[in-house]
């Protein structure tokens, strides 16, 4: 089942075109990882996605209905985003942020109500960090505030989640951790796409892969054939080889020399 | 660190969460003792066991003697209801605008409201205008002015973006600001003029019963959308796309607080005169007490700024033969009351 599908669709802002060309179809319960050097028109292409902006031309189809024709609050029903961890000035309990993700589900005048917190919490302790409850978003590490973010995605309760690039600011440690979480989220039957800068993380984890070139190309596919050595180095600009470890591990990075005659 | 194991930190260390709802009604046991002991302070002081038994004898229907009745319901208390309603409505609609332009320094008049009221009130007193002619200036000035840059911003931007929508703001203020300095040159130095300063510094020693009653119906029209949208206002504080992804239509949103938040200023201001500070000061005092959540912070800031107002209007008509105009003795505390809030803690100030 395709859970969100996009034609033929070109994205940018008034007469800039940012990318064309676009068909894209995410399967239910499935990862998609998103490549693309920088200001390819990554997060124009999320923003289009949610219907923060119109597409320039083509559609975007959410199960069965055409995504131009949805309110706000019943796109958020079944589209949540992850925005990048946010800067330490917030002054929210992790609680109230996540509770915050419950605001599609409330009236036009409502308040959470205890349902609803206990949604949150729950959302918490699938994430591993029901502890965090009460801290302040300022109290905590950035990969915390990262999952927190990912918490409020799950108790926005859709079925479909865009991560803009989740794991850019995470140390080692905690971009494995994170990238564990989000790929067992696509095991339990949510949808992800999923922004990153690394083709090793895509190789590693996604059952397909989206990239956007600075030429203003589009492709999408399964990772083994789309994300081929020739299509890496186009996309970033230089040569680029994809080495296989003992483990079956794939590393990208600069072909290796020759060795010395 | 990974982030498993930092999750063993005990539950509920943030202070503020937990005390929310006592500093609440802490909040409105202190407006209600305020308003006793406000009521009582004057040329006839009364206890405030007297003014709270004379609230029940009127209330109950028996009789009071003549001049608690005169002293208490026909001058003290309609003052003392309205500094409260001043401080509730600015409070309201600067924790409100500072949800809303996501900036902690934003104060009710950032739109232009009160240099667009005061404008249109000293014209009325240029022209010699009774009092509620010139209190109804002052308000439909305030409003048109709103609406002027509602249209400015939305002609140069059609997506209503909140960085133009503060500039027009700011060009529209000072627009009124130099009509107001031509208003003042073009006054009677000795009849009109004072009267425009103490109205631009704000004042509540003329205000009557019926003017309350008259501004009352427009701020609870005012103040009622922003208490009943409270949740959505304090998600909207995350910032336009991300509140829209929560599923907030922000544009619908942000010009009802922006209609709400204007019709509570101008309805205050146009009894009060411009009174500053109030509604940028409390709502960070409002904060420390309760936290960072919008929907506690508003009925927070509401409390504390009725509370706050009639004490200043209270030491403006009691510490000195005049009458000190309020918006002197708010900078006067507020100012470095803000300075020390800045200091105690960086975070906290922000939304």
């Amino acid at each position: 089942m395709t859970a969100l599908r996009a034609e033929g669709l070109a994205i940018g802002y008034g007469r800039a075109t940012v990318a064309e060309g676009i068909d894209l179809a995410l399967a239910a319960g499935t990862l998609t990882c998103l490549l693309g050097p920088n200001a390819v028109g990554k997060t124009t292409l999320f923003r289009t996605l949610l219907g923060l902006i119109p597409p320039l031309s083509g559609k975007i189809v959410l199960g069965e209905e055409d995504l131009g024709g949805m309110s706000r609050p019943a796109i958020a029903r079944r589209i949540a985003f992850v925005p990048q961890a946010y800067r330490g000035e917030s002054a929210h309990t992790v609680l109230d942020l996540v509770t915050m993700g419950r605001t599609a589900h409330l009236g036009l005048f409502g308040t959470p109500s205890r349902k609803d917190r206990a949604l949150a919490a729950e959302a918490l302790e699938r994430l591993g960090i029901a502890g965090l409850a009460s801290r302040a978003l300022f109290e905590i590490s950035e990969g915390q505030r990262q999952l927190a973010l990912i918490a409020r995605a799950l108790a926005q309760q859709a079925p479909v989640v865009f991560m803009d690039e989740p794991t850019a600011s995470l140390d080692l440690g905690n971009r494995i951790l994170v990238l564990d979480r989000v790929r067992g989220l696509a095991e339990t039957g949510l949808t992800v796409l999923l922004s990153t800068h690394d083709p090793e993380q895509a190789l590693a984890l996604a059952d397909q892969v989206a990239t956007l070139g600075a030429d203003r190309s589009f492709a999408a596919g399964p990772a083994a054939t789309t994300l081929t050595e020739e299509r890496l180095s186009r996309l970033y600009g230089i040569p680029l080889a994809i080495e296989r470890t003992t483990s079956g591990r794939q590393i990208v990075g600069r072909p290796a020399m020759p060795p010395p005659s | 660190m990974p982030i498993s194991t930092a999750s063993s930190a005990p539950a509920g260390t943030d202070a503020s969460q937990r005390r929310a709802a006592p500093a609440l009604l802490a909040l409105a046991l202190l407006l209600l003792v305020t308003v006793l002991v406000a009521a009582g302070i004057g040329a006839y002081p009364m206890g405030p066991e007297d003014v709270a038994l004379a609230l029940f004898h009127r209330l109950s229907g028996a009789p009071n003697p003549q001049t608690i009745d005169t002293v208490l319901f026909q001058i003290r208390l309609p003052r003392v209801l309205a500094a409260l309603l001043v401080g509730a409505a600015l409070s309201a609609a600067g924790a409100s605008y500072q949800s809303l332009f996501r900036n902690p320094l934003v104060s009710p008049d950032i739109l232009g409201v009160s240099s667009g009221a005061g404008l249109g009130a000293v014209l009325g007193i240029l022209l010699g205008l009774p009092v509620a002619a010139i209190q109804f200036l002052g308000f439909g000035a305030g409003l048109l002015t709103v609406i002027l840059v509602a249209a400015l911003a939305r002609s140069l931007r059609a997506g209503g973006d909140v960085l133009v929508l503060v500039l027009a703001g700011i060009v529209l203020g000072a627009l009124a600001g130099a009509g107001i300095s031509l208003v003042k040159i073009l006054a009677d130095p000795y009849d009109q003029l004072p009267v425009i300063t103490f109205w631009l510094l704000g004042s509540l020693a003329g205000v009557k019963p019926g003017d309350v009653l008259a501004v009352l119906p427009a701020i609870i029209v005012g103040l009622a959308p922003l208490y009943l949208l409270r949740w959505r206002i304090g998600v909207l504080g995350l910032g336009d796309d991300e509140a829209k992804a929560l599923g907030v239509d922000v544009n619908r949103l942000r010009g009802i607080v922006i209609a709400a938040a204007t019709l509570a200023t101008a309805s205050v201001v146009a009894i009060s005169g411009v009174i500053g500070w109030v509604g940028l000061m409390v709502p960070h005092m409002a904060r420390l007490l309760v936290g960072a959540r919008f929907d506690r912070l508003l009925p927070a800031s509401v409390l504390l700024g009725g509370a706050f107002m009639i004490a200043v209007d209270t030491l403006a008509r009691a510490i000195a033969a005049t009458e000190i105009p309020l918006g002197v003795l708010t900078a006067v505390i507020g100012g470095p009351a803000f300075v020390w809030l800045l200091a105690r803690s960086r975070r906290t100030v922000a939304p």
